[in-house]
């Protein structure tokens, strides 16, 4: 439980930090709140030499709405996520989901960035922006590039982000409509068995926009096209509901591990989310 | 008037039995101050960690430390070579096995202690130990007991299989031995001439005690004065300086232990471990104090586990219900080395306490021990020895029986209580119970929760459910739990030799303050508190004016030790017994100063008045200054008093609990509505501290029942070693406990106490488990193994069809 040796670097700004990663290659690795990471190190199942921390890096801690675009600083903590009535009324399924990870020592740690940098399915974030349709903001080297969320993640720990890129802003649109995050765990502290993200629009009881993803039943997020648009144009009957969930399930790929068996994951993955479309349809 | 005034006034100020005071030790857990082992600092000290094996079963065919021993501030790296001189490479277990304290040629866990680096500080340590090159060639693992009676392959080479072990003949080199007690005979042609029969296998999965302090020790051998002092995680600091002495040559009146303040032990911290004696050597060696702390993930997977017991079992009765004979064959786990803590000729523990609160007139049990390639241990976690598993069988044989017969459980229970005018009550298996009144406390309990409410409510729920109104299930769990605590008699209790009995001591000061000393020791149980008041009772004084210590065995005297609910039945015994003998010199000393004969004087409260003259009287702040400042003839001066008790018979405290549960037969999800607990621990010193030791104990029940375990793949790697899979209850899933009581002293006990601390781990986990069997009870579920997680509680649901 005592990690390997390493150095600690404590840059100002985005800038110093990239070009510390440039610098420093291979062994150099960004520090957020270190709640995925430190934990890594302990365990010494990550080994690094050099850990470039982003706590003094001011410009990384901005929340702002504008013009319906919710823009969100990697540095922001999932507490923060929490605490802002701005991002309540702008987007209020992100407190929820907040709310629902590990715990608040944790959560005033967590950051926004390292929870959707990170790479971990089990993490809620990612499930949520690409529900989302959020956009992240790389900065590396050659400068900013941008990359949706749905196609920022290629496997556990495996995503698009080179290792010299720093991952700086989160930004989606604000929402409209009903939403719900749903997510069954063991205990307080414990990461998802399944976890649904629905944002749902509807006129006159007819689903006109949804989307829909869920967290830990794959190696990655999973955001199913499929699923959403077996709801669109329906009433949210048993029928839709069944059809969205028989979509979901054909693109979910869960393990075996102690929290169960891949059967029960699968049969649970379906529960939750019938009850976040049912909840989410309700708001909308 | 005045005088019944002031009565109540002294009572008040003694705080003595009965009162709730407020614990004494809390001021300094609460503000950060508490002093564990780990806050032992000595100059100079190193600090030693382990090289651990990562295979559950292989051979050693060579260990390099020469890359280690290069890293600067590396002082040492023993192994199983090093110690062989000392012969200190095996050690002996409390169950009469042995254990290796280094690998010695093979492992036989994950996690098994392989090499010990010696290094300036913790982290240069953390280092080494990743430096230390193994070889091994991976053996066959065998992780199932019941392969491992049958297979070939051959756990402990080092053991003779056609010599005995500790308890007996072994049948198979798997094997360790059969305990049985009962008769066998009778028992089973009770069964198979009874009209109604109930078999089931009942698995008591294995788990631990997970306390939120690992163990951990200093060892610091002076030189100079050839005098070691051990600083440790000790349940029993008297037992570990007899076995340090015994094991390392040293006198034992040159060895000082400590047990500082301890964070919760739960009988993890009974035994002795690798750890301690490593420390010990490294210190001979180096000269310098040695520190070992676990870490998290060392306390799961390597020191000692609890439970792990395969029980099948047979109950029989008539159509009526009544209970004609029991039979029990457990099949118990014990892992690589025999290393339970339970008194020497016990080695299942008290675990014959099976037949419960019932009246069954013929029963027989056999334990078969069994070694696996899994961590040793087989302690009692939060229970006394083997009595959960008891108790948790029985309760769920009743509930089984119960189901055979076509009969509500709580009257099938009511209909076998052994009955008030039954006490003491001599058992099918050998105990005689010393008090209770089951009825009482049933009847209360279940009034308590409207039971017949509760049962009408179900039965609508089920119908809804049928109906497809519902998807949430209720469960109704029931127990009526007898616990037997207060080991033990030295007749037949014994820890390596040492007769369990236990001790006090008592100074009383000129100025009319004490300090008394036992030989328990609290991990969080209150002692500074309870042991004061029982005392401020015996003797006048003020709880305030008590000091108890408890810890050092410089100061204290020698006892067995805290676990299995003992240190009230046996030290608080003894608390009582010393403080007798010191009123009854005080009585003499009053006699004196009062010109009376002593016959001619009463106790009352805190004073000794002449009978009939109210006014006449002596405070024992007067009698105490007496005796150190005036020459009485014919007694010596001082007023001090020591006590050795060696109890009669244990003590049966018992309780009804009752979990009323919501089950959401979809997600595997429980809700625990409503807790009720009705605790008898005979005479109640201080229903705080009872009450905070009841909502400690349900809660650990809870975590076994519904998740915490300790699991292994079939390869023997241990799944569950960190607290992100081994679940450990926060305020969010700990439901609200009501709780209640009755109150049957012990007719042995010299206040009629006796133990409370264990009670609701014995009875919590077979009412949270009997609620998860009740509410899927009228859908055909007869048995399913704990722990109750989402994913096995949604399998009963599946198996039984109800996902449609
Ligand atoms: C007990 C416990 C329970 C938890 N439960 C949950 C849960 O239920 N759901 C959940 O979602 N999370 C959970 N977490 C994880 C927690 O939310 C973490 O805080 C989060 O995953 C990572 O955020 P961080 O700021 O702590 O990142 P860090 O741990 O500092 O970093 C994580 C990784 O991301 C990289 N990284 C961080 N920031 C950036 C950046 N700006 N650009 C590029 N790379 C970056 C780091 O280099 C590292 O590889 C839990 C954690 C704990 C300790």
């Amino acid at each position: 439980m005592i990690p390997s040796a390493f150095e600690y670097h404590r840059p100002a700004d985005v800038a110093s930090a990239v070009k510390l990663l440039a610098e420093l290659g291979d062994d150099a690795r960004v520090l957020a709140g270190g709640h995925s990471l430190i934990p890594m190190m302990k365990l010494r199942m990550a080994e690094l030499e050099h850990l470039v921390d982003l706590q003094a890096v001011a410009e990384l801690k901005a929340i702002s709405v504008e013009d319906g675009t919710v823009s969100l600083g990697a540095m922001v903590t999932q507490h923060d996520l929490i605490d802002s009535e701005e991002l309540f009324r702008a987007a209020p399924i992100l407190r929820e989901t907040a709310l629902q990870i590990a715990d608040p020592q944790v959560r005033y740690m967590g950051t926004i960035g390292g929870n959707v940098a990170n790479g971990d399915p089990g993490n809620d974030m990612p499930g949520l922006m690409q529900c989302l349709g959020a956009t992240y903001v790389l900065e590396g080297p050659e400068g900013r590039r941008e990359v949706a969320a749905r196609d920022f993640y290629e496997a556990a720990y495996m995503t698009d982000r080179a290792d010299d890129e720093i991952l700086v802003q989160v930004r989606f649109a604000a929402t409209t409509g009903g939403y719900a995050y749903e997510k069954q765990k063991r205990k307080i502290g414990d990461y998802a068995t399944a976890a649904a993200a629905v944002l749902i629009e509807a006129e006159g009881g007819t689903v006109t926009r949804a989307s829909i993803a869920m967290t830990n039943v794959s190696d990655t997020p999973v955001w199913s096209e499929a699923a959403a648009d077996a709801l669109t144009g329906t009433t949210c009957d048993d029928a839709a509901l069944q059809a969205a969930v028989d979509a979901m399930l054909a693109d979910i790929d869960p393990q075996e591990d102690n929290r169960g068996p891949i059967e029960f994951k699968r049969h649970l993955a379906g529960v939750i989310l019938q009850r976040a479309i049912a909840r989410a349809f309700q708001r909308a | 008037m005045k005088d019944f005034d002031d009565r109540e006034e002294r009572v008040g100020k003694l705080k003595g039995l009965g009162c709730a005071r407020k614990r004494v030790e809390d001021a300094r857990f609460t503000q950060g101050k508490g002093n564990y082992v780990d806050d032992v600092k000595l100059p100079g000290m190193l600090f030693g960690d382990f090289v651990r094996s990562p295979y559950a079963h292989a051979r050693i065919k060579s260990i390099d430390a020469t890359a280690a021993l290069e890293l600067p501030g590396v002082i040492a790296v023993l192994t199983a070579e090093d110690l062989k001189p000392l012969n200190l490479h095996w050690m002996p277990t409390l169950a009469g096995d042995k254990q290796m304290v280094l690998a010695d040629g093979k492992v036989l866990f994950q996690g098994q202690e392989v090499a010990f680096v010696v290094a300036e500080d913790r982290y240069i340590a953390a280092d080494a130990i990743e430096l230390v090159e193994v070889d091994y060639e991976d053996l066959p693992v065998i992780v199932d007991p019941f392969e491992a009676l049958t297979t070939d392959v051959v756990l402990r080479e080092d053991l003779d299989t056609s010599e005995p072990g500790a308890h007996g003949p072994r049948k198979h080199h798997n094997h360790i031995f059969l305990w049985e007690e009962g008769d066998k005979t009778a028992t089973e042609q009770a069964i198979e001439s009874s009209e109604v029969v109930a078999e089931e296998m009942v698995y008591y999965h294995r788990t631990h005690p997970c306390p939120l302090e690992t163990c951990g020790c200093v060892a610091s051998m002076d030189k100079v004065n050839g005098k070691l002092t051990l600083w440790g995680t000790f349940q029993a600091p008297h037992v570990v300086r007899t076995v340090a002495s015994l094991l390392s040559g040293i006198a034992e009146h040159d060895i000082r232990v400590i047990s500082p303040d301890i964070g919760g032990g739960f009988g993890n911290k009974v035994g002795v471990y690798p750890g301690y004696v490593c420390a010990i050597v490294a210190s001979i060696v180096t000269g310098k104090p040695v520190k070992w702390i676990e870490d998290r993930m060392d306390n799961l997977m390597a020191t000692a586990f609890a439970r792990d017991y395969w029980m099948k079992g047979r109950i029989s009765a008539t159509k009526e219900g009544k209970i004609t004979g029991l039979h029990c064959h457990v099949t118990a786990d014990h892992g690589a080395f025999d290393a339970c803590a339970d008194p020497t000729k016990f080695p299942a523990g008290f675990f014959h306490i099976c037949t419960g609160s019932y009246d069954i007139p013929v029963a027989y049990v056999g334990v078969d021990g069994v070694y696996t390639n899994k961590a040793p241990g087989g302690v009692a976690y939060r229970c006394s020895f083997r009595v959960t598993e008891a108790a948790y069988f029985i309760e769920r044989m009743i509930e089984v029986l119960a189901i055979e017969l076509n009969m509500d459980a709580a009257e099938l229970r009511r209909i076998n209580f052994i009955r008030a005018d039954q006490f003491p009550y001599h058992s099918a298996l050998g105990w005689e119970y010393d008090s209770g009144d089951y009825h009482t406390a049933w009847d209360k309990a279940l009034a308590a929760v409207d039971y017949e409410g509760l049962r009408k409510e179900q039965a609508e729920r089920v119908e809804a459910f049928k109906r497809g109104e519902t998807r949430t299930l209720l469960g109704i769990g029931l127990t009526h739990f007898t616990e037997i605590v207060g080991a033990g008699p030295v007749k037949n209790c014994d820890i390596l030799g040492m007769g369990m009995f236990d001790s006090c001591e008592i100074r009383i000061h000129p100025t009319g303050s004490a300090t008394a000393r036992l030989g328990t020791i609290s991990q969080g149980q209150g002692h500074a508190t309870t042991f004061g008041q029982i005392l401020a009772s015996e003797i006048g004084i003020s709880s305030d004016n008590i000091t108890i210590e408890e810890g050092d065995t410089d100061t204290a005297p020698y006892g067995l030790g805290t676990y299995g609910s003992r240190s009230t039945p046996v030290a608080g015994a003894a608390a009582a017994m010393a403080g007798r003998k010191i009123r009854a010199k005080a009585q003499m000393i009053a006699a004196y100063l009062l010109e009376v004969h002593d016959g001619d004087l009463e106790w009352d409260i805190d004073r000794f008045v002449v009978k009939g003259a109210p006014d006449r009287f002596k405070t024992m702040t007067e009698i105490a200054y007496a005796a150190y400042n005036q020459a009485i003839p014919g007694l010596e001066p001082g007023l001090e008093a020591v006590s050795y008790y060696d109890p009669p018979n244990m003590t049966y405290p018992f309780g009804a609990y009752i979990c009323v549960m919501e089950i959401d037969v979809d997600t595997g999800e429980h809700k625990i509505r409503q807790f009720y607990a009705l605790d008898d621990c005979g005479t109640r010193i201080n229903p705080m501290v009872i009450e905070g030791q009841v909502h400690g104990g349900l809660t650990e029940a809870l975590a076994i029942a519904m998740g915490q375990e300790i699991a292994y793949d079939d390869l023997g790697n241990c799944k569950t070693g960190t607290l992100m899979d081994f679940f450990l209850p926060t305020a969010v899933e700990t439901p609200h406990y009501t709780t209640d009581h009755t109150e049957t002293p012990s007719p042995h006990h010299p206040i009629g106490a006796k133990g409370v601390g264990e009670s609701p781990n014995v009875g919590g986990v077979p009412a949270f488990s009997n609620a998860v069997h009740d509410a899927f009870r009228a859908f055909g579920l007869r048995q399913s193994h704990m722990p109750h997680d989402h994913w096995r509680v949604w399998k009963i649901a599946h198996d039984l069809g109800l996902h449609g």
